[in-house]
């Protein structure tokens, strides 16, 4: 089979399109995580450490309690703490936030890496776990290649539509919304008219840090219910790439997801239809990052991002 | 005592105590997992500082630290941020066994040059992609120098697993050609102290002539401090950031080239092994000075050769990751160190005041 024939029989199959769903769920929460961070003029580059610490905690907690709940609770928390942290010394203290975010990402790969095996008793991976449920809808399921893609998808498809339409509504339509925007594009001005500019810089950030966690636990408890020390493997930087590709908006961010998981799925399938050698395999593996390195040199500039992102704001 | 403050003692302060307070905050956290922090730390001081082998083993660290260190500092003096060191130390590593495999007529005194240059040059060349679409394009270097981290470790797996594969078990180059290796400082025994180190540290001078007695130095640090201003001044802000992303990708290259000519003769996938990462932490904790960098880069190079020993002792090695991360972390709030220092220091001045009244 040639190359065209292989990438057309992946187009046409519905596994390609949910694939494509399931690469890009990850991106989608950290993508528009980031996007309530810089919104309010927050840099947060530490998506993929509280990705990372998101799946370690919850598959932690499933592996000690044996409630998938419990895991999902316990691992949105630990990414609010991570988020808290970062938000703490940028809003209180002006560090760099590039900085500091490094260290979060340091943080959470050795908090992480000293723990596995004193809760997992291995290293690397972990045992399978219970995953969140699966939603299956009877009448989806009946409409043909529609409801092979989403007749039967993970709970975190329908937490996405949720969290999209939400993040959509509440920074455009309302006066929190509002506010974010204002003080993450003239802080000065917005202090002035009597808006907290750090209460919304705190909550910009902590909501980064409580959507990249959801994206880490999508990938370990969603998805594989497995973690492995490798994870997210640069999901959190695609994801930044995907925010800005998506000028910064939740609806933008979800297409650039998209287009993100597209690759991958796309990668995934060339590699079961094909039969490629390993050495093949290998490169087609580069593919996600030369394309987030493409988008991210192509579109900044054509993009805009929020004035005062990454600026401390300080009183006069 | 109010000149604790004013004077040039807190770029020195404000690294010491982020090191004290990690290291503080490490030992709660080894106390968490049931551990005793104290035999834990003698087990590190052990294993980094005790016996011949220790020492060997920690300048061979301390080598490739030290360039990494330079690689990200030289950054950071001309405001850009190189997180992209462990890809340009791969690539530079790659560089030198494909050219050090094809040294085998060639002598020592050439071959050793040639390699080392093709590390240097494949380091710069792969940050220099970075440092291109930062200045042509506004790509902000933190995402395209992480990707490039992935691309490269990506190549090096597919470098190792086909073209340049040899022997059985784990994926690995052949060796580079004995006129390309570098011979050792001194050798105890079988401990041997690898010659890197001479090199890491005459590369330590070059980079503070580089930024402190030239033209270019002088222009790279206006860049970085306000480019605005140096704009203004008839300085070239793309011109300087392809630059200096050239020089520090050359410097983490050349850790590559020494990783290669020196320890190993061979790639095999990840063998950079987060040095380029260290880099990071080596270059905030020595304050971005080359001088600084010679004993930061000793102090994170004890840390990783001691937390071996650390680990026999069922303390997981990447104790050493979060350490790190505190202290990287304490650096960025350098301001909540300084302000702990100011207020500790007018207390003093206080107390010494009313004993004077």
């Amino acid at each position: 089979m040639t190359w065209v024939e292989a990438i057309f029989t992946a187009l046409s199959s519905p596994l390609f399109y949910k694939l494509t769903i399931m690469s890009a769920l990850p991106l989608i929460f950290a993508a528009i995580g980031g996007v309530f961070s810089e919104k309010t003029g927050v840099t947060n580059i530490a998506l993929e450490g509280i990705m990372k610490l998101g799946a370690f905690t919850s598959i932690a907690f499933v592996f000690i309690t044996g409630n998938v709940w419990i895991g999902l609770m316990m691992g949105l928390f630990s990414g609010l703490i991570l988020a808290f942290l970062h938000a703490y010394v940028s809003i209180e203290w002006k560090a760099n936030q590039i900085v500091s975010a490094t260290a979060l990402i340091l943080i959470a790969e050795g908090l992480v890496g000293f723990l596995m095996i004193p809760i997992f008793g291995q290293e690397g991976q972990t045992d399978f776990v219970e995953k969140l449920p699966l939603i299956r809808i009877e009448f989806l399921q009946k409409i043909p290649f529609l409801g092979e893609i989403i007749g039967e998808i993970t709970i975190f498809f329908y937490i996405a539509v949720a969290v999209i339409i939400a993040s959509w509504f509440i920074i455009y339509k309302t006066p929190l919304g509002l506010r974010m925007r204002a003080v993450g594009e003239n802080p000065r001005a917005a202090d002035t008219l009597g808006i907290n500019v750090k209460a919304i810089r705190y909550f910009g950030v902590l909501m980064s840090g409580l959507f990249a966690a959801l994206g880490g636990i999508y990938i370990a408890l969603g998805d594989l219910g497995q973690f492995q020390e490798e994870m997210p493997a640069g999901r959190g930087f695609i994801a930044l790439a995907a925010m800005i590709l998506g000028n910064w908006s939740p609806i933008g961010a979800m297409w650039a997801a998209l287009l993100f998981g597209a690759a991958e799925a796309l990668n995934i399938q060339l590699q079961a239809i094909l039969d490629l050698p390993s050495e093949i395999q290998a490169l087609l593996n580069l593919l996600p990052f030369i394309l987030t390195i493409v988008v991210v040199a192509g579109f900044v500039g054509k993009t805009r991002s929020p004035a005062a992102s990454g600026k401390p704001y300080e009183k006069e | 005592m109010k000149f604790l403050t004013k004077n040039k003692l807190m770029p020195f302060l404000v690294p010491i105590l982020a090191v004290l307070f990690s290291l503080i905050i490490a030992a709660l956290v080894i106390l968490m997992i049931g551990k005793n922090p104290f035999s834990a730390y003698a087990k590190l001081i052990e294993g980094a500082f005790v016996g011949k082998f220790a020492w060997a083993d920690n300048i061979t660290k301390m080598t490739s630290l030290l360039l990494t260190g330079l690689a990200v500092g030289f950054g950071f003096r001309a405001g850009v941020f190189n997180i992209g060191a462990e890809g340009q130390m791969a690539v530079g590593g790659m560089m030198a066994v494909i050219v050090g495999i094809n040294m085998g007529n060639v002598p020592a005194i050439l071959a050793i040059p040639i390699t080392m240059m093709a590390g240097i040059l494949g380091g710069a060349v792969w940050a220099s992609i970075a440092g291109f679409l930062k200045a042509k394009t506004g790509a902000h270097e933190v995402i395209t120098t992480i990707m490039l981290n992935w691309v490269a470790y990506h190549l090096s797996n597919y470098l190792v697993s086909s073209p340049l594969a040899v022997g059985d078990g784990v994926p690995k180059s052949p060796e580079i050609a004995r006129s390309a290796q570098l011979p050792p400082l001194l050798t105890v025994g079988a401990a041997s102290v690898p010659s890197g180190i001479i090199i890491a540290l005459i590369a330590a001078v070059v980079v503070y002539i580089i930024l402190e007695k030239t033209t270019t130095g002088y222009e790279i640090k206006a860049v970085g401090y306000n480019p605005y201003a140096a704009e203004y001044g008839g300085i070239s802000i793309s011109k300087n950031i392809v630059l200096t992303m050239a020089i520090s990708g050359g410097l983490a290259g050349l850790a590559g080239a020494m990783e290669v000519m020196c320890v190993y003769h061979r790639v095999f996938g990840a063998f950079t092994g987060g040095r380029g990462f260290d880099g990071i932490t080596v270059a905030l904790i020595g304050q971005n000075h080359p001088l600084g960098m010679i004993f930061s880069s000793f102090l994170i190079s004890s840390l990783r050769s001691g937390a071996g020993d650390m680990q026999t002792a069922g303390i997981p090695e990447d104790i050493v990751v979060l350490i790190q991360g505190i202290i990287i972390f304490f650096v960025a709030a350098d301001r909540i160190i300084k302000t702990i220092i100011n207020k500790t220091s007018d207390k003093i001045a206080a107390k010494k005041g009313g004993e004077q009244v």
